[in-house]
């Protein structure tokens, strides 16, 4: 489905289902040099049972036009701007490594428009090492190359996203080549590294949302190390949320890794 | 590359025109394994094998391979003339699959997705799991395989390139070969086992020669362990006129090899049995 964004055509996926206004809507929001179909079995899955599914390509990366985001923030307002254009009066949000950092500040920003908060191998703060961020901008296979082995837990990964046959590997190296050529004017992967490296309101966001929040981790993501997202976790606590933590047997792409595994939890989550 | 002529194919340059056209290129590269060359690479979008050959290496099974590189973009070829999608199949929504676009489902495996869903659920085409075991173990021993394909390939070619009886021999090893120069381009860990030769004599000579033969089984596969030898004019061939060979490109002498894994002293030895057998038999 497209939609009309601040002036830019977005595309989302929704499971090949109309909007419903009698159902729950949910937002699914792509990491860095990812799109919709990072998401394709649990975003088909929850169109299918119940929901209406907004699986959005971010601006500027692949099917959507526009400004691709160059902060957080920016990226929060452009899915606030989202909800006003689909008519979604209140939606939960599932947002996975950059992705979690742009629902964690459209929920805060939000406020009551937001049910459930899911974060998919987040970490505050998200640095990016500078050897990495150069990398990205100066040598992008290089970089993508090295990403997507910290992404992934196994070399023989068990059978995954799109299923049985599928070499994630190499599926993910020729989604990360799409991505970023599907932009002539902006490196998007440089541009999303930089907007998780400098985002600096992870824990004023975290006390700010007002509904319920899952962090679904990796024990072995090489990304967003699990470690790295327990000062939000404790944040979050102290600050009286409702807090599930939930850790996968896996590396950084949890729905590619672990896709019935992560639909469960986030079935779950937003089941409650 | 061609069987049996080994033409090495120009993949750069072909993939160059296909995406000129808006059309994916797909390589068949069963005669080369991925160890020889990997299309992808080279600017191809898909390729296929047949596992029965090279990459299972015993000819024990019957299976393929089909290979989506995610680099041919489905939905964003379309006609010039009226900007209608070429690849209505996997971008426009599928009544068979619950409307399912398939290039909305996957960016970038949107014809494997299409490919083994479809497959499975109408035609029911899963390998078994021995099959599947067989092709697995297999490849675990290709890189060993291929590099003594290719030793053993080298040292027959020159041998049969060496002997007066033998008219021509069609391997781009050789400079006489048309695609000697493109495939120390492309292929530089060799050109495969599977070529031709012409022995200079008719369909019975031709006949003689795979009769002689001891070491090499008549067999119609290729990339198998063992050698394998075969006489299209008096077997796969051999309702054809002269002529009608001649314009395929078989000659009654043509006799189309799979070197295997053997000793190449033993292969040699068994050739050059049979080339004096043939000789004699004129």
């Amino acid at each position: 489905m497209n939609l009309t964004v601040n002036g830019a055509t977005t595309y989302c996926y929704t499971g090949g289902k109309t909007y419903d206004p009698a159902k729950p809507t949910v937002v699914m929001i792509h990491g860095v040099l990812n799109d919709h179909s990072v998401w394709i079995l649990q975003s088909r899955y929850l169109a299918n049972h119940g929901w209406n599914v907004l699986a959005v390509d971010l601006p500027g990366h692949c099917r959507s036009g526009g400004e691709a985001p160059q902060t957080v923030e920016q990226a929060a307002d452009f899915i606030a701007a989202l909800l006003d254009a689909a008519g979604v009066a209140r939606t939960a949000l599932v947002g996975h490594s950059w992705g979690s950092l742009i629902a964690l500040e459209a929920a805060a920003r939000l406020k009551d428009r937001i049910s459930h908060l899911v974060l998919v191998g987040t970490a505050y703060p998200m640095k990016v090492s500078q050897a990495l961020l150069d990398a990205s901008l100066n040598e992008p296979e290089k970089a993508l190359k090295m990403i997507n082995v910290f992404s992934r837990s196994t070399l023989a990964a068990p059978p995954s996203a799109l299923g049985p046959g599928t070499w994630i590997y190499g599926a993910s190296l020729a989604l990360g080549r799409r991505v970023l050529t599907s932009n002539k004017t902006v490196n998007v992967f440089h541009r999303g590294f930089q907007a998780c490296d400098r985002y600096a309101n992870g824990e004023q966001a975290i006390a700010q949302i007002s509904c319920p929040v899952l962090f679904l981790l990796g024990s072995q993501d090489q990304m967003t190390l699990p470690k790295a997202a327990q000062g939000l976790i404790v944040k979050a606590r102290e600050s009286g949320k409702q807090v599930q933590v939930l850790t996968l047997p896996v590396g950084h792409h949890q729905m590619t890794e672990t896709p019935d595994e992560t639909l469960f939890a986030i079935r779950d989550f937003l089941g409650r | 590359m061609g069987n049996p002529g080994l033409d090495v194919l120009d993949i750069p340059t072909v993939a160059q025109i296909a995406h000129e056209a808006g059309v994916p290129l797909l390589v068949d590269s069963t005669l080369t394994s991925p160890w020889l060359i990997k299309p992808l690479e080279h600017g191809a979008d898909l390729v296929y094998h047949s596992a029965t050959k090279f990459l299972s290496g015993h000819g024990t099974v019957i299976g393929g391979v089909v290979v989506d590189g995610g680099s041919f973009d489905w939905e964003g070829a379309k006609d010039a003339a009226t900007g209608v999608g070429k690849f209505a199949e996997l971008s426009a929504p599928y009544d068979g699959f619950h409307n399912m676009i398939f290039t909305e489902e996957s960016t970038v495996g949107a014809f494997l997705l299409r490919a083994r869903r479809e497959g499975l659920r109408d035609f029911g085409a899963c390998m078994s799991p021995h099959t599947a075991w067989l092709i697995l173990q297999g490849i675990e021993t290709l890189p060993l395989r291929m590099a003594r394909h290719m030793g053993n390939t080298e040292k027959v070619v020159q041998f049969l390139a060496s002997q007066p009886f033998v008219a021509r021999v069609g391997h781009p090893l050789l400079e006489s070969h048309p695609s000697h120069a493109l495939a120390r381009k492309l292929l530089p860990r060799g050109a495969g086992s599977v070529f031709s030769f012409d022995i200079k004599g008719n369909r019975e000579q031709g006949k003689k020669f795979i009769e002689t033969l001891k070491l090499f089984s008549h067999l119609a596969n290729v990339g198998d362990c063992r050698s394998l030898v075969i006489h299209p004019a008096s077997t796969t061939h051999f309702r054809m006129s002269d002529e009608a060979l001649a314009n395929a490109g078989i000659s009654q002498g043509t006799i189309r090899l799979s070197i295997g894994l053997e000793d190449p002293d033993d292969l040699i030895e068994d050739l050059k049995r049979a080339l004096k057998a043939a000789e004699k038999a004129a």
